[in-house]
């Protein structure tokens, strides 16, 4: 259950809208975010994720509705607000001509800490991002998933209370998403608000008390990850391969089983509470899947039932 | 899956905060006085890992040209046209002109690849556009070290044309700050255009080819501005080279210029570099603010 202490919203957005010419990257979209929660912006390439994040982090003018981070405009209080967050971009930006440990105390600088802080601060975000052998390495040496770390790290050298992560772990291989989704769980434990785009299902619903669905731009649902399964899809999911040939064709015979059914190119899906019973009644019916599979509802099929799409295409 | 849990209230900061960070308020006041000095000094910081290179050429350039041209070329011309260069020596002639060159040549770099390697290639102004600094303190920042560069350059310039004997008058070493004033003149402009590229289509080996090197050699560098045909003369006239050079001359070797022109000439290169920074800023905040 979502059991928010009393206090006003650290992030407030309210019919927020973006356009660039006749192209509407966000579109009249609001939401609130309080403090210590985790909250996700869930949603295919293009969605407006990043524009709405880049509003957020008071980089990037709205075309209009309002918005608030600390009860501060951005567009007003631009390095107020700047000062307050903690930011880790879709590209990292790191400068490849310094060396690691630089890369953080020339970040301090920006927001004004003294040396005598940053030299042991620097070292101490290198332990958490797994990063102190590599201290005095060129950036340029670090594989990607130790830039992402560097780049986390980079983002708390101010001690932010509020992270943005603009899908950070795009591009990692498994063992290094893992790693860093350790690293934002303990930030998470700590307190710190974390607000992060992804179009990983797996991630938001690992790393998120709460998250928006969002499509071109508009927030199509909004809820817990448990919460949004229950209210739009089955508890189970059967997935049946008939072949890319037959998997339409089939889907006229399959009528009536389970809740709902999703034709796909490469498989049916039959949305049901018992995904096994489903598979008995398919096989009653005189039908022979090449595959089948029965798993649990995931934020995947939340969206494919909102937006009619994948989300990663 | 189970239900993620709520996120702990109120949990003491543990890792990784621990060593107190001031306020962000303190950060936002400190950022918005001092923001310029911080980008400064991360340019700064990224320069020193080519300070023996910076170092090498910054002496190296003046040793060789003084050498080929100014002893070299200069016993030549001496010899034939002992008045024609004002009754010095072409070495004192032309070693205020080779100074001024120099530092416009250095900003010239310094203005084009780096500005594209802090939007496109690196994206290295997308870090500090995140912090509390905005898009004017990464300008002034920029340009605060390059100055810096530039007059150490300068500096070192000065000092080898010193030693050659090549800058005769007290007044010399205020050559310094016109050479740097010239590489601004015409840095800050190319910043603004640099800064407005999107692509890399060979756009900034053409400001080299087309636009630098005719200013190097029309800009009354190794022959005074009136020996060229007067439909040449306006290269002369446009060129930051022409009017600094013509004011090192004057601090160099007591050059007899008429003060109002010593004015226009020092007007002419801080209205260029003025409107040069404008423009940057503009267009810095534009991109950068997509």
């Amino acid at each position: 259950m979502l059991t928010h202490p009393a206090g006003p919203p650290v992030i407030s957005a309210q019919q927020l809208s973006k356009h660039y010419g006749d192209f509407r990257a966000v579109d009249d979209i609001s939401f609130e975010v309080p403090a210590g929660e985790s909250f996700g912006l869930l949603g295919p390439n293009g969605a407006g994720k990043s524009t709405t994040m880049r509003m957020i982090g008071g980089v990037s003018q709205r075309t209009s509705g309002r918005l608030t981070i600390m009860g501060l405009d951005p567009e007003d209080h631009g390095p107020e607000v700047r000062a307050h967050l903690g930011v880790v971009p879709q590209q990292d930006n790191l400068d490849e001509e310094l060396k690691v440990r630089d890369n953080l105390i020339v970040y301090g600088r920006y927001f004004g800490l003294p040396m005598s802080y940053l030299r042991p601060k620097a070292d101490e975000l290198l332990e958490f991002a797994q990063l102190t052998d590599k201290a005095g390495a060129k950036v340029d040496a670090l594989s990607g998933g130790m830039k992402r770390r560097l780049t986390i790290a980079r983002s708390l050298i101010n001690e932010p209370r509020i992270l943005l992560l603009d899908e950070p772990t795009t591009g990692l291989d498994p063992q290094a998403r893992h790693i860093l989704w350790d690293r934002l769980f303990r930030l998470k434990e700590s307190g710190v608000t974390l607000i992060l785009t992804t179009h990983y299902m797996d991630e938001a619903e690992q790393l998120c008390d709460r998250l928006v669905v969002v499509d071109k731009g508009r927030i199509m649902a909004e809820g817990s990850p448990a919460q949004l399964i229950r209210d739009h899809s089955t508890r189970e999911v059967l997935e049946l391969r008939f072949g890319s040939e037959r998997n339409t064709m089939v889907a006229g015979e399959l009528e009536g089983i389970g809740e709902r059914l999703e034709p796909l190119p490469d498989r049916v899906l039959i949305y049901a509470q018992d995904g096994e019973a489903a598979l008995e009644e398919v096989t009653s019916r005189g039908l022979k899947p090449i595959t089948s599979l029965v798993r649990r509802s995931s934020l995947e099929d939340v969206f494919l039932r909102l937006t009619g799409r994948s989300l990663v295409e | 899956m189970s239900e993620p849990e709520p996120a702990v209230r109120n949990a003491p900061a543990g890792p990784p905060y621990r060593l107190h960070a001031h306020p962000p308020e303190v950060s936002a006041r400190r950022a918005r006085s001092f923001g310029s000095w911080y980008y400064a000094e991360h340019v700064l910081r990224s320069m020193q890992g080519y300070r023996w290179t910076l170092l090498a050429s910054s002496v190296g350039t003046p040793v060789m040209y003084l050498f080929a041209m100014g002893v070299g070329l200069a016993t030549l011309v001496d010899r034939n046209s002992a008045d024609a260069f004002g009754g010095v020596g072409y070495l004192a002639f032309l070693a205020p002109a080779l100074l001024a060159s120099a530092t416009i040549m250095t900003a010239a770099t310094e203005f084009t690849y780096p500005v594209m390697d802090g939007f496109k290639w690196r994206r290295v102004y997308y870090g500090p556009h995140a912090s509390p600094l905005n898009t004017d303190q990464i300008v002034n920042g920029h340009v605060l070290a390059i100055t810096a560069r530039l007059t150490a350059t300068t500096i070192i310039y000065f000092l080898i044309v010193a030693a050659f004997g090549a800058s005769p008058s007290a007044t010399g070493a205020a050559v310094i700050p016109v050479a740097v004033l010239s590489g601004l003149a015409f840095g800050l402009p190319l910043m603004a255009y640099s800064a407005s590229i999107e692509d890399d289509r060979g756009q900034f080996a053409l400001v080299m080819r087309f636009i630098v090197t005719p200013l190097f050699l029309f800009s009354g560098t190794f022959f005074p501005l009136s020996t060229l045909p007067v439909f040449l003369q306006w290269i002369g006239w446009i060129s930051p080279l022409w009017h600094g050079t013509e004011l090192g001359r004057s601090l160099t070797y007591g050059y007899d210029i008429p003060l109002w022109l010593a004015v226009l000439h020092v007007v002419y290169l801080v209205v260029l570099a003025v409107v040069g920074l404008r423009l940057a800023h503009t267009v810095y905040a534009r991109r950068l603010g997509r």
